[in-house]
Parts: structure tokens; sequence; C-alpha cells
């Protein structure tokens, strides 16, 4: 093969890669597009500040307050709980574990396979819970779906950013004769802002799976107020009233996409921002 | 704190378990070859044949992978190997932006855009009528949903290349697609094996985007522009009227199983893969 | 192809990062022979030898100035032919980095990219190569086995072979047994004696032992320059500056 042909392979493939990319890299462009353009015309101050008035499949009138509230008490209320019960976890599997032993690895194999498991799965078996406990429909059961669906993100997340820090750190803090929650203690102000990114990440994980608080949170016209009722949330917002014959409703669905997009854009770049600032601090 | 994490271990057989138990009613009626194979899904006749919808999901998936790996190993490889870091600094917050939206927005963005275009430029060209809602559409939204985890998986793998590796191929005449085509490529091959399992666990347990924009009709779909049904939509569309009919919710629960021990094994297999090459390649 | 290639190079610099890591040079490398470039770590040896076969081409900030004539062609002229040039040009780095691919298809890889499919003309060529290098009884039984189940040493000879199997003029070396046994690095300095018939040989090393076993001429290089050149025992013996003559009773570095 002479050396022309071989180059002009080269020149081939460097075009169809930069298509690629591009193609790629514009896909988000196209999506967020597409959710501004039909989305915008919808978003009114009355959008943002009003409950629907007249049921939410028919109503004309009113907003999308009760999804919003809804979708950040249930992301905000599962974040909270999940970073309650994830913290422990993370520091007990990388602190007071040997590094390596069986179970520290069999336990984070197990994550990594939990954090695989699409969110139906974890709606369904939050459901069985709900039912056995005896649970209604209501804000209650969504944040259990969502606590359940953000745990291994958050183990997950907490183990890298863990794993970030050097072991003689660990290792000065036990032989200054640190009791082991002590150290736990000086990592955990180490990494602060890898907590904090870990959270953003789960609450925007939270806040946008339909699946997990499609059985578990119900849906209603009103604000939630009480954890054992009915909760809307952007996601099913979105889900229910999309396909809905009255234009209005329709609109409400397009201005809580847009709302949910803008939201997850801001926790990106939020996370992103607190990323490199921690990077420089080092 | 031990019995918080001992519990965790626990928990992934638990919701295996808990599934299996719900499951179980169905296979005292059923075979699971007929589950399987069986076509006919009327659960008021109690009939539960899986295959349109283990179908639906294989098709969607296949679909999903065919789009996405070319483009993305492509796009790996110019990031890590041609592309200045300009370049690169962009479409990595891109990627993570992408691998951030909710899949319900995928959904609403495969209703406006993608149906559409299936509907009026590709069925069209293909003599086909088509509505738009088709595993081509499903297919291609979720190929863009699992572009984050391959790009940046690959491009990971692609990065623990030697440099001195792609010298030596160098030296020797090759030309620097060359050296990628028959060096880089062959030794990341493990890993890009890992990244598209771990791709293709993630597709099958999609649920919400697929479910709007795949026409969720109960046969096995023939051809790219015809409808599916996915297992993951199957769930969640008649969650709430499976308590109505017997064994109607076992036979859901039991495809919920099904998913979960597909996902299970799939993550399972590309963890390894992945632990043992940043093992063999990191000390 | 003329008789006598040699390499010769003429104001070369070079900058990387902004550092002006090569300065000045001026030099021509006598052919079939064993020249050693010898200096303090950092001095630019390795960089030196990268530019004989382009391979700081990838790297990014780097900028050369000057030229470096093979056979009496510039290397880096504007229509010089990268891939040309390497082919002449067999590098062997510090440590062995065998292809993931069979033995055999190793030392195959190289006549195959350009263009050499004959099943035949390979079977030949890999053999050759792998009697010159005194590998072929070592693995004549495991031809299509993985390269990277070698012992170290093997896998350096392996590389070699490699090199050679393109029929190049120069062979570089960048610390070629550094990472090798005394037995390993033994053969491997057999191999380059033998080699000097046919090719010219340029290696790059700290050990000054090795340079005065098997070099006919030593560059030394330090702080970017050359600042001294000519034949081996000339050079470590009585040499004419005084940077050299620290160097090699072991004062600097």
């Amino acid at each position: 093969m002479g050396i022309r042909k071989r180059k002009a392979e080269e020149t081939f493939f460097k075009i169809l890669m930069v298509l690629a990319c591009i193609i790629v890299g514009s896909s988000l462009f196209l999506i967020v597009g597409t959710i501004v353009v039909k989305g915008v015309p919808y978003l009114t101050w009355d959008m943002v500040s009003k409950a629907p008035e007249g049921g939410f499949y028919i109503g004309k009138e009113g907003g999308v307050l009760n999804a919003i509230i809804g979708s950040l008490y249930v992301a905000g209320g599962a974040t909270l709980l999940g970073l309650i019960i994830s913290i422990p976890i993370s520091v007990y599997l990388n602190i007071y574990l040997k590094s390596g032993s069986l179970l520290s690895k069999s336990a984070k194999l197990a994550y990594d396979v939990l954090f695989g498991i699409p969110s139906i799965v974890y709606g369904a078996f939050a459901f069985s819970i709900m039912i056995w406990l005896g649970v209604r429909a209501s804000l209650l059961g969504g944040v259990i779906a969502v606590t359940l669906l953000i745990i291994p993100i958050l183990v997950r997340t907490l183990d890298e950013v863990i794993a970030t820090v050097p072991r003689e750190l660990k290792h000065a803090a036990l032989s200054l004769g640190a009791t082991r929650w002590e150290t736990a203690r000086v990592i955990l102000r180490q990494i602060k802002p890898g907590i904090y990114t870990a959270v953003l990440l789960s609450f925007g994980r939270g806040i946008g799976d339909v699946a997990a608080v499609l059985f578990t949170a119900g849906f209603s016209d009103n604000i939630p107020i009480y954890i054992d009722e009915p909760a809307a949330t952007l996601p099913l917002a979105i889900f229910f009233q999309l396909s809905s014959p009255i234009p209005e409703v329709q609109g409400r669905a397009y201005a809580s996409a847009l709302i949910l997009t803008l939201i997850i854009l801001v926790i990106v770049i939020l996370s992103h921002f607190l990323a490199t600032k921690h990077k420089h601090k080092i | 704190m031990l019995i918080l994490s001992i519990s965790s271990v626990s928990f992934v057989f638990l919701i295996g378990i808990g599934l299996y138990i719900r499951a179980a009613p169905l296979f005292e009626e059923h075979s699971l070859f007929s589950l399987f194979r069986g076509s006919d899904w009327a659960p008021s006749k109690n009939q539960f044949g899986f295959y349109p919808f283990i179908m639906g999901t294989l098709w969607v998936t296949v679909i999903a992978i065919v789009v996405a790996l070319p483009l993305c190993l492509l796009t790996a490889i110019y990031l890590t190997e041609y592309a200045k870091s300009g370049i690169r600094k962009v479409m990595l917050p891109l990627m993570n932006i992408l691998a951030g939206i909710p899949p319900v927005i995928y959904g609403v963005w495969g209703i406006f855009f993608v149906v559409p275009i299936v509907r009026e430029y590709v069925a069209p060209r293909f003599m086909e009528y088509s509505s738009g809602y088709t595993v081509l559409t499903g297919g291609a939204v979720l190929a863009v949903m699992i572009f984050p985890i391959l790009v940046s998986i690959v491009s990971e793998v692609l990065r623990t290349i030697p440099k001195e590796l792609k010298d030596a191929s160098l030296s020797l005449g090759a030309t620097k697609w060359e050296t990628i085509r028959k060096v880089v490529v062959k030794r990341a091959l493990p890993g890009i094996v890992a990244a598209t399992v771990l791709a293709v666990s993630r597709a099958f347990g999609e649920t919400i985007a697929v479910l709007m924009v795949c026409g969720n009709v109960p046969i096995a779909p023939a051809s790219v522009f015809d409808g599916g049904y996915p297992l993951p939509a199957l769930i969640a569309n008649n969650f709430g009227e499976m308590m109505s009919i017997p064994l109607y919710d076992s036979a859901l629960m039991f495809a919920a199983l099904l998913l979960f021990v597909i996902i299970f094994l799939f993550n399972l297999i590309s963890r390894i893969i992945l632990n043992r090459i940043e093992h063999k390649y990191s000390s | 192809m003329t008789q006598h290639p040699l390499i010769r190079v003429r104001d070369l610099n070079v900058h990387i990062d902004g550092h002006h890591i090569l300065k000045n040079i001026n030099i021509s490398i006598p052919d079939k022979s064993v020249t050693s470039i010898i200096g303090p770590s950092g001095c630019g040896k390795t960089t030196l030898l990268k530019t004989f076969n382009r391979l700081l081409d990838d790297t990014a900030n780097v900028t050369v100035s000057g030229s470096v004539l093979v056979d009496d062609e510039d290397l880096y002229a504007p229509q010089a032919e990268v891939t040309h040039i390497r082919k002449k040009m067999g590098l062997l780095s510090q440590r062995p980095y065998p292809l993931p691919m069979s033995i055999y298809d190793n030392v195959a890889y190289g006549p195959r990219i350009h263009g050499i499919r004959d099943k035949t003309t390979l079977d030949s060529i890999v053999e050759k190569q792998l009697k010159d290098t005194g590998l072929w009884d070592e693995v004549k039984d495991r031809l299509h086995g993985p390269a990277n189940k070698l012992s170290i040493g093997q896998q350096q000879r392996l590389c070699l072979a490699r090199g050679l199997a393109v029929e190049p003029e120069i062979i570089l070396g960048d610390e070629s047994t550094s990472a090798l046994d005394p037995v390993s690095t033994h053969t491997i300095e057999d191999l380059f004696v033998r080699l000097k018939e046919q090719y010219t040989i340029v290696l790059v090393t700290h050990i000054l032992r090795q340079a005065r076993r098997i070099s006919d001429y030593i560059i030394f290089v330090y702080m970017g320059e050359i600042v001294e050149f000519g034949p081996t025992d000339e050079v470590l013996l009585h040499p004419k500056e005084e940077l050299t003559r620290q160097y090699v009773k072991g004062f600097i570095s």
C-alpha cells in the first residue's frame, strides 16, 4: 500500500471522527433547544407561582407550582435521608475497614451493581415496601423510593471522592493516636467539596426521575403540606400532561420540562464550578 | 455502621429475592418456556407471553448500540489522540450535562424532534408509512442517552495506553491512524467491551424515554419501523391495573425480575473486566 | 541510497514548553559504527535522539529549527515524509514494548505496514530477524503465542528484531539495556557490536562502562550543548574539555 493511500485513509477517518464528535456534541444542543422552543412560550410568572386550577388534567388555569414544590420536597428529602445513610456507610467502607478487605471489596461491587439498576426496579420495590408498611401513594412514598434510588449513587460518588484523599493522610492521623472516628471527621472535612458534588448529583438524579415516583408519590393539584398526601412532581407533570388534547394542559407539561431542564443545568454548572474550585485549593 | 454496610450487600439479593417471591405464583401455572416464547399477551385471559416484550427490548437496545458505538468510538479516539485540549475541555462538560438530563426530558425531545424526523424523512425513504413511534426512534433516543457512558469510559481506557507503545509503532513507520487501528484499539479492546456491556445494561433498563416514543404495541417488531414494547415500559404502563387481574402482578414482577437479573449480570461482568484492567496497568 | 549513510546535524535548536532544550547542535555521526551519547540526566540526550526519527512531532509545544540530514535528505524539510524517515530508523526504548500481538506478528508488523503481504516473504523475514537477534531457537515453537509472555530480555530482543525487519539504516537505542539483567544486557550489547557492520548505531546511555565496551565514538552532551565528540578512548581517557574530564571522573551528576 503506497504511502499516499495510507495517508488518504488517515484523512478519511479523521473527517469521520470530527463528524462523529460534532454529532455527539451537538446532541445536547438539539435536546435543550427543543425543550426551550416548546417551553418558553408557556413560561409565565403565573406558571411558576400557581398550582393548576380546575383539575390538572383538564383545568386551563394556573401553573405548575404544585409540581415544583413537590419535586423539591421529594428530591430534597431523599437527598437528606440518603446522605444520612450513605456517609456512615462510605466512612465505614473506606476508613474503618482495612483497604482491600473482602467485605469492602464485595460491598463496593454490590454498590456498583446497585448503581446500574434501573429506577423502575427501585420504584417497584419501594411500592412493595409501601404496601407492606401500609403507606399509600404520597410524598413519603416518593421519598422512600428516591432515597433507595440515590443511596448507591451517593455511596459510589463518596467512595471516589474519599479515594482521592492520599492514604498517607489517613495513616498520619491514625498514627498520631486519633481514633477512627476522629480520622473520619478529618477526612470528611477534607472532601467537603466532593460531598457537595455528590449531593448535587444525587439531587439532580432524584428530581428528574419518573419511574421511581410513578407509583409511589401519586399526583395531585395541590401543593403538598403533609407527608402522607399525594404529591405532584415535575417529571410526572410532564409525563401525565404531555399527551393532553387541551393545549393549556400540554403547555404546563412543556413548561415543566423547561423548568426541570433549567434546574438540572444549574446543578451541573454548580457541581462543575465546585469541582474546579476544589482542584485549585489543592 | 457495620450493619448498614452488610445490609447493603444483602440488599442486592433482597431485591432479587423479593421480586422472585412476588413473581412465583406465575410459575405455578406457566412454564418458563411458555413465558419466554409465548407471543400472546392477554392478562385477563391468563395469557402471559413475554416474547414480544423481550424482542422489543432487544430491538431497541441493539439499534441504540449500533448507532452509538461507532459514533462514540470515533469520538473517543478523536478526543484522546487528535483533538486539541480546547476541544476536550468543551466536550467534557457537554458529556456531563448530557448524562445529567433526566430521561423524561429525552422523551420529550424524542417526541418533538425524532418522531417527526422518522415519520417525515426516514420512513418515506424506505417506502414505509410510519407514525414515527417506532423502535428506530426509541433506539435513536437511547443511543443519545448512552453517549456519555461510552465516550467517557472508552476515553479513560484509551488514556491508559502508554505513549511508548504508540511510539514503538510510529518508529516502525506506521501512520498515527494505523497505530490506533492496529495497536491502540487492540490493547483497549477489553475496556471497550466493558464499556459497551455497561452501556447495554443502561439501555436495557431505560424506561421512560423509550416508553414515550416506542408506540407500545405488544407485538414483536419485524422491522425498525414497527412499534415496540420493551420490558420496562410494560411494567411502567400497567402497574396501575395489575392488582385487578389475577397473576398480573406476578407477571409484572417477573418482568422486573428478568430485568434485574440481566442487568445485574451485565454490570457484574463489566465491572470485573474494568477492575482487572485498572489493576493490571496501574501498579 | 548512497553507500555511506551518515547523520549530519546543522544548527539544531529545540524548544519544548518554552525551554531551550537543545542549543546549536552541530555534529556528524559516522556510519557503520556505534556512537554513544553520554551526559548527566535531563541534559537533552534523549531529546537529541528523538529528533533523529522525529518522534518529537507528537509532543505538544515543540519547536525545532535547523536541519538533520540523513543521506543528504533533510528530515525537517517541509516536504519530508515522516513515515518514510522513521522507517530508516529503528528505535529501541528503555523498556521493551511488545505490540499486543503474537511474536510473529510483532516482527511482521513493520513489513506488513509497508506493503509486504506474501506469506513466504514474511515468514523468511521473521525467521531471519529472529535468528539475527538470537531469539529463533527460543521461540520458534511458539511464534504465534503472545509476545508479552516472553521474559524482559527476550522482549527487548524481539523489539530489536521488530525494528530490524523494516530494514532501517540506523538503529537508535534509548538506554535500551537499563531495564535488563546482566545476561540480557550482555546479549544486546553483543548484538550491537555485530550489527554495526551493517547499520549505524546511536545509543544514549548513562553507563560509562557500557559506552566504553561497545562504542566507537562518544558524544558528550551537557545542558543541551555538545561539549565534546571523538573516538571513545580519546573522550573517555584523554578528554579535551574540562567539563568532560569532570563528568568521566564522576564529579558531575
